[in-house]
């Protein structure tokens, strides 16, 4: 086997763990995103776009909420910046391909493709062929969510539309944040942001979960500081 | 907007943040703030997401037990504590709303 096909199913085989978790999550999206009034074909459109699960669950919810397009725009963009990390931490070990090369990894860069590539990359080393590592990862990993949401919209469409099934976004969110609440400084983010969102809830446009959302990353983020600086001295 | 428009943006966007590192590689560092700051991205988007659909009650503010979503809610944080499961936390979420709109 060339050391190409070779460094590509080592991508595909890191990724299979991670294909087990990601399937329901994309079978839930096809099927919630229908419920929040996206047509069949949005749904699927947004799942090879955006290309990103709890961007696309979030967009859903605010498509339901009749959001302006802005402002869901600028939510996904907030929602994603964090990748701007993992394009930073990839960098240099892409750093030599063509710019295709390049444009086509980032597309695949999701939460998921990120994970086992970088192990891989730390572990390996800069090696010549390391890029086909992460097309395996991240083709396989496009795949799977492809073909979960497809099976996700059509089980959607089979359930009737319910008013109780609009709270299973909400839940999806809830199951998402809990996770996330580790130490103070995310617990305070998370109530901080919480409290603005209600109180700011009638702006217009519905700027206020971006409103909400800044407050609760300053307040993170502050508090965090605060905390590191309390340690040195 | 459209939502076609939105999609292509969102997209373009997401692919967009994806690229830039990858591309610009050795020409621009992220700051040390801004990579705390991301950390606190995922809590703070979803729960001013959260928080309106539990407390708000048909557009009013609701504390009362007659607020059956947010009971339901904190059914569900505690479910999604416990099991770390996305699935159980939903249909433990939906079951419990159903049970207390029967009962009050």
């Amino acid at each position: 086997m060339s050391e190409q096909s070779k460094q590509f199913w080592a991508g595909v085989r890191s990724e299979i763990p991670l294909l087990i978790g990601g399937f329901p999550f994309g079978l839930i999206y096809g099927a919630l995103a229908l419920n929040a009034g996206l047509s069949k074909a949005a749904a699927q459109v947004m799942s090879s776009t955006v290309f990103a699960g709890s961007a696309q669950f979030i967009a859903a919810q605010l498509v339901h909420e009749n959001t302006p397009g802005f402002v869901i725009v600028l939510t996904i963009a907030v929602v994603n910046l964090r990748h701007m990390l993992y394009s930073a931490s990839l960098a240099p070990y892409l750093a030599a391909l063509p710019v295709r090369w390049k444009a086509l990894l980032s597309y695949l860069l999701t939460d998921e493709a990120y994970a086992p590539t970088i192990l891989h990359y730390e572990k390996e080393g800069l090696t010549p062929q390391a890029h086909w590592f992460l097309l395996g990862a991240g083709a396989v990993l496009w795949t799977d969510w492809q073909l979960s949401t497809a099976l996700g919209i059509f089980l959607g469409a089979a359930i009737p539309e319910s008013g109780s099934l609009d709270f299973a976004l909400p839940l999806t969110f809830i199951a998402m944040l809990v996770p996330v609440l580790r130490g103070r400084p995310a617990i305070a983010a998370a109530l901080s942001a919480g409290v603005v969102a209600l109180i700011a809830y009638s702006l217009p446009y519905k700027l206020g979960l971006i409103v909400a959302a800044l407050v609760g990353i300053l307040v993170g983020t502050v508090l965090e500081g605060r905390k590191s600086t309390g340690e040195s001295s | 907007m459209n939502i076609w428009l939105v999609m292509l943006f969102g997209g373009l966007i997401t692919f967009g943040i994806r690229f830039s590192l990858i591309y610009l590689f050795g020409r621009f560092h992220v700051p040390e703030t801004m990579r705390h700051a991301l950390r606190y991205v995922p809590p703070a988007v979803l729960s001013a997401i959260i928080f309106p659909e539990l407390f708000f009650h048909e557009g009013v503010l609701s504390l009362s037990l007659d607020n059956t979503h947010l009971l339901a809610g904190l059914i569900a944080i505690l479910v999604a504590w416990i099991s770390r499961s996305t699935l159980i936390t939903i249909i433990a979420g939906i079951l419990a709303l159903f049970l207390l709109q029967w009962l009050f």
